[in-house]
Order: C-alpha cells, then structure tokens, then sequence
C-alpha cells in the first residue's frame, strides 16, 4: 500500500496472513467435508441454497450433518433444539481451554465464540497457539468458516451433476477428527493415558448410553481426569 | 417436505443452541481460569475430545457386515498417511477418497 495505515491496520496485515497459513492444512479438510455436506443438502430435496445458509449461520459441523434429516422429516422444534444441544454439548467443555482472553473488542469476542468449532479449537489449543494474538485467532475462525461455506456451496451446486452412485463423501468428517487426534498428543509426548482415558470413555458410554454417547463419553473423560488429577497431585490439595 | 418458514425456524433455533454452548462457559469459568486444576484440564482435554468425537463418527458402523470394511480401511488410510507425511490436508483427503472409492464400488448396494 502507498499510504500508511493506522497501527490497528499495520498490525492486523501479518496476522491475518499469518492465520491463514495456520488455517491452511486443517481448514483445507473442511472444502471435502463442505462438499460432501452440500451434496446431502441437494440430495435430501432441499434448494441448493440453504448448504450456504445452514453453513454461515449454525456453524457446528457434525450437527449440521444430522439436521439435514430432521428438516427433511420435518422434525419438531423441540427435537431440533434438543438434538442441537446433545450433540454440540462438547463445546462446554471448550471454555475450559480456548483462549478467549486474548480477544480484544465485543464483536471479536462474539464472532470467536460463535465459530468456537472443534477444529479452532484444536488449533488454538496447540502448543503452536501459544504465541498467537487474539486478532490472528479470529482471522483463523474467519477462514475457516470460509472454507467451509464455500465447501457446502460447492456441493449443493455440484450436486446437481456428480452421479448417484458416488458416496461416502461423508467420511471427511471421520478423517478430521483422526487428523486431530493424532496431531493432539504431539504437544504432550509421553502422555500416553490421556488418549486411552478419553478411548475407554467414549467405549463405556458407547456401550452404556448409545443414545447419548457424547455427553456421557465427555463427562467420563472430564471425571476420569479430575480422579487422576487428585490421585497423583504432588502439593497439598488446600493450596 | 419443509417449507421456508420451518426451515428458518430450524435454523435459528439450532443457531441460538450451538451459539449459548459456547458462549456461556466463558461468562461462567472467568473466576476459574486461573484455577491448577482447570488448567491441568485444559491442557489435556484436546487429544481426548478429538479422541471421542472420532468414536462419535464411527458408533453406527455395522460391525458385523463387510461394509464396515470401507471406513476401517479408509480410517487407515488416513492413520498412516498422517503417520507417515504429517500434512493434514493430504492425510483427510486419501482417507477420504479411499472411501468414497470403496462405498461407490466395491460395496456399492
């Protein structure tokens, strides 16, 4: 640019493009995910359209997936409202780790709890994230979301033309979560009984509370944690 | 089928769920975050939660059909090319590409 920028404006150029680099490798997974999504919009009879509205305006991936099927059996408001809650539960646990603090403005905070999904939150919890500003953090939300309305656009408009006989695009969803949780333990090497704490959470509520297996698996996970924790704390508890 | 009315009503609705649960945690934890054990939590939740969600995504998977057979091999696929090159966008597209091949030939129905 010729002219000088005001100091919000300076910084703001290497943190965006800095989010965008972060973004790139696991936001890019969510174009596939996106298709496949506007894909299922455009199969289940509904106008191409509304991949971009249920993608810009919920937001919450794995969820979005299961609506398709409730709009499409016309599905009560309450059984929406309910299945929205079940299984986005998950982000409750979130507040606990993701770095809102570093957010600065109301309308940044805002928009960075609205896009709080599973892979920002990956992201902004890595060791990685540690140095990262607020500002860089919305940006990264900002792609992201990007890359996924974009996706489920996509998807809806190619819907019309992939044939019928291609499937199994949804799958994308599965190869992210693996991605994650195989990048995740590389922050902590050695930390081997997390991984199984939240594996064996997730087989007991699967076994035990199929119909409700993420809010069981998560509340295990979270107590099996607290157990550990106090189990083999070193200090005093009362410090 | 929905009309546009019930549509944009689902929509808000769901909008307005996912939007509070993750919205009021944080209003709510502020006086925790600088608790030892919540950041003890916080530094080990992320692997579990990714861990979950992918046993989340597999939960329906007819184990006793040869089916099952096409989100194992493609969940491999995906395993061992992140293992093997650590490219995010790669690994989630092998996987992902091995599957569609899979339900759309081989166990096509």
């Amino acid at each position: 640019m010729g002219t000088p920028g005001t100091p919000a404006a300076v910084t703001d150029v290497p943190d965006r493009s800095a989010a965008f680099k972060d973004s790139t490798s696991v936001g890019l997974g969510l174009v596939p995910l996106g298709l496949a999504f506007g894909l299922l919009v455009t199969r289940s009879g509904l106008d191409w359209w509304w991949a971009t509205a249920f993608t810009t305006l919920i937001y919450a991936g794995s969820f979005e997936f299961l609506l398709i099927g409730l709009v499409v059996a016309v599905a009560p408001l309450a059984t929406v409202a309910l299945t929205a809650l079940l299984v986005n539960i998950r982000h409750l646990f979130y507040a606990l780790s993701f770095p809102l603090d570093r957010v600065k403005g109301s309308l940044g905070r805002a928009y960075s709890t609205f896009a709080l999904t599973d892979e920002a939150y990956a992201l902004a919890t890595g060791e990685r994230a540690r140095s990262w500003s607020g500002r860089r953090i919305v940006w990264l939300q900002v792609f992201m979301q990007v890359y996924w309305a974009a996706g489920a656009t996509a998807g809806a408009l190619l819907g019309a033309v992939l044939p019928g006989s291609v499937t199994g695009l949804d799958f994308a969803l599965t190869a992210l979560f693996a991605v994650l949780a195989l990048d995740a333990p590389r922050d902590r090497r050695g930390d081997l009984p997390t991984p199984l704490l939240a594996l064996l959470a997730a087989v007991v509520a699967r076994l035990l509370f199929p119909e409700q297996l993420l809010l069981a698996a998560f509340a295990l996970f979270t107590a099996g944690l607290l157990a550990r924790r106090f189990a083999t704390a070193g200090e005093p508890r009362h410090a | 089928m929905p009309d546009t009315p019930y549509l944009i009503a689902a929509v808000t609705v769901s909008a307005a769920v996912t939007w509070a649960l993750r919205a009021l945690p944080f209003a709510a934890l502020a006086p925790l975050r600088s608790s030892a054990t919540v950041q003890y939590l916080s530094t080990r939740m992320p692997a579990g939660v990714m861990l979950i969600l992918l046993v989340y995504c597999l939960r329906d998977l007819p184990l006793t059909e040869t089916r099952a057979l096409a989100p194992a091999l493609a969940l491999t696929v995906t395993a061992a090319l992140h293992l093997w090159r650590r490219n995010a966008l790669l690994s989630i597209l092998g996987g992902t590409a091995t599957h569609v091949v899979l339900m759309s030939t081989v166990f096509a129905r």
